[in-house]
């Protein structure tokens, strides 16, 4: 094998004046940020999303459950061309123009990443809630709470401890799937990786490279909730009971 | 105080109870017995709505419990309930199961709830547990916190659904004994139970269902000392000889 290993390309300057380095560092800062801001939007809708669904009314569990089947079965690249090009056409005209003008690509991009991630979100906080015994519920409403004061103080705080490696592997999964987002123009480190092969050919550096890094992102996000979880470890408790009643 | 009048439920076409009818007075004491399944865990949660019902009314201290326009979970709080399987809250020490409900509910301060929660805790003989969870205690000091919780909204009257069946065997009297205090300190209670010690010590009626019925609405001597029906005589011949 006559490959012709360089690892001081990094340091080389490129057509804008930067280094190579810089534009891994930027594409590292915009998969972070744009992974991080649709996480943080999927948690919120997809916890939303998962209470709704284990209510006893049945419109909110048909509408959560109606989400859940689009935005899941749909590949995550068609909904974010959907959101992109489609959308703004759907919308009225000063809507559209302003999606298309004037609104950052990189919101479109977090709000399409995190709408999808928040349908698998949806279905592990219900998977959490329903696994808690009925009994839970019924002993929070006789006390006097009210359905929501149930899941805000007793069925949401022990279903998240309990999904939680489930979350785990979504919450590092994200950093997977913003590599999509360069399909829609966020100069994210997937899009600076293809660029940088183009502009030198020094593929197995730029690959090792990029594949730490995004190993880095998900290992950082393991520990992350590998603290958490132990720092939310209830004493005595051994998880996964489901009584009776 | 409580009073159920020709009450019927279906689950889908199956009829969980059947006209039911009974009144528990001030301070009164009732014990519900009754084969698996004949309803009695039905007919308590009807009583604080945590089961809907399709006909007849039950009214709780002058509250329709039935009537839509209730604020349901102001009734609740005004009555007390004990599980079968406790039903602490596990991520929560003990004082916080103690207090959150006095805190939310009640909008008590969170001094006055953790003082009137250790009062009660105290009361169950359970003072030193105070900061552990739930998982650390044994099933009958955690029926004993469940009962302390219930009493710390200062209910009217408490509903207890078989609260010592999850328990080995001995431990269930240490929480028929703060059962038996309450009792005879006047608290109106409605007891789901087949310990039938209890009842002859403290119950002043005894109810029979079976099926969804109630077959069986005597004062406790005169239950235990000739049940009309035969099926409430097989039941008790059944439980008592074991
Ligand atoms: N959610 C439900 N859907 C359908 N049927 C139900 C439901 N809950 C209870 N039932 C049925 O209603 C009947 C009465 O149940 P209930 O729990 O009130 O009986 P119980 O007298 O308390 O019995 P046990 O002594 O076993 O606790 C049973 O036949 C039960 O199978
Ligand atoms: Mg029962």
């Amino acid at each position: 094998m006559d490959y012709h290993w360089d690892w001081l390309f990094f340091f080389r300057e490129t057509d804008d004046g930067l280094k190579y380095y810089d534009w891994i560092l930027s594409g590292l800062g915009w998969t972070t940020l744009v992974s991080l801001a649709s996480l943080a939007l999927a948690l919120a809708l997809g916890s939303a999303l998962g209470v709704m669904r284990t209510t006893p009314k049945r419109w909110l569990v048909a509408i959560g459950d109606a989400y859940v089947d689009v935005f899941r079965n749909i590949p995550l690249i068609v909904q974010l061309f959907m959101w992109f090009f489609v959308v703004p056409e759907l919308v009225p005209d000063r809507l559209g123009m302003w999606m298309k003008q004037d609104l950052p690509y990189v919101v479109i991009a977090v709000v399409g990443l995190g709408l999808y991630t928040a349908a698998r979100i949806a279905e592990q906080v219900k998977a959490g809630i329903n696994s808690l015994s009925r009994g839970q519920r019924n002993a929070g409403l006789a006390l006097g709470l009210t359905e929501w004061q149930t899941y805000r103080h007793v069925r949401l705080p022990m279903a998240y401890r309990i999904v939680l490696p489930a979350m785990t592997s979504e919450a590092m999964n994200i950093f997977k799937n913003s590599a999509v987002t360069y399909a829609v123009g966020i100069l994210e480190l997937y899009f600076q990786y293809k660029q940088i092969i183009e502009k030198t050919s020094q593929v197995l550096e730029i690959t090792i490279v990029v594949t730490l890094a995004y190993f880095a992102l998900a290992f950082l996000m393991n520990r992350l909730l590998a603290f958490i979880e132990r720092r939310t470890r209830v004493p005595g408790l051994i998880v996964g009971g489901k009584g009776s009643n | 105080m409580i009073e159920i009048k020709n009450v019927s439920k279906w689950y889908g076409s199956f009829q969980v109870l059947t006209d039911c009818t009974t009144n528990v007075k001030k301070s009164e004491v009732v014990v519900v017995c009754g084969p698996s399944g004949s309803g009695k865990s039905t007919l308590i949660k009807c009583v604080n709505a945590l089961e809907p019902f399709q006909k007849g009314s039950i009214v709780v201290n002058g509250v329709a419990v039935e009537d839509p326009k209730t604020n349901l979970p102001k009734l609740r709080a005004q009555v007390g309930m004990v599980f079968q399987n406790f039903e602490l809250f596990p991520h929560m020490t003990i004082t916080d199961n103690l207090t959150i409900a006095q805190i939310k509910v009640l909008g008590r301060s969170r001094e006055e709830a953790v003082d009137k929660g250790l009062k009660l805790l105290d009361r169950v003989g359970l003072k030193a547990q105070a900061a552990k969870y739930p998982g650390q205690l044994s099933g009958g000091q955690q029926q004993r916190v469940a009962i302390a919780r219930a009493l710390a909204m200062d209910p009217i009257c408490m509903l207890f659904d078989e609260p010592t069946s999850a328990l080995d065997p001995e431990m269930i009297n240490e929480v028929l004994d703060v059962m038996v205090q309450l009792a005879h300190e006047g608290m109106t209670m409605m007891c789901v139970t087949h310990e039938m010690g209890f009842a002859r010590k403290v119950a002043h009626r005894v109810i029979f269902m079976d099926r969804g019925a109630i077959v069986e609405d005597a004062a406790k001597d005169d239950f235990f000392g000739q049940p009309r029906s035969e099926r409430a005589q097989n039941f008790l011949a059944k439980i008592l000889h074991h």
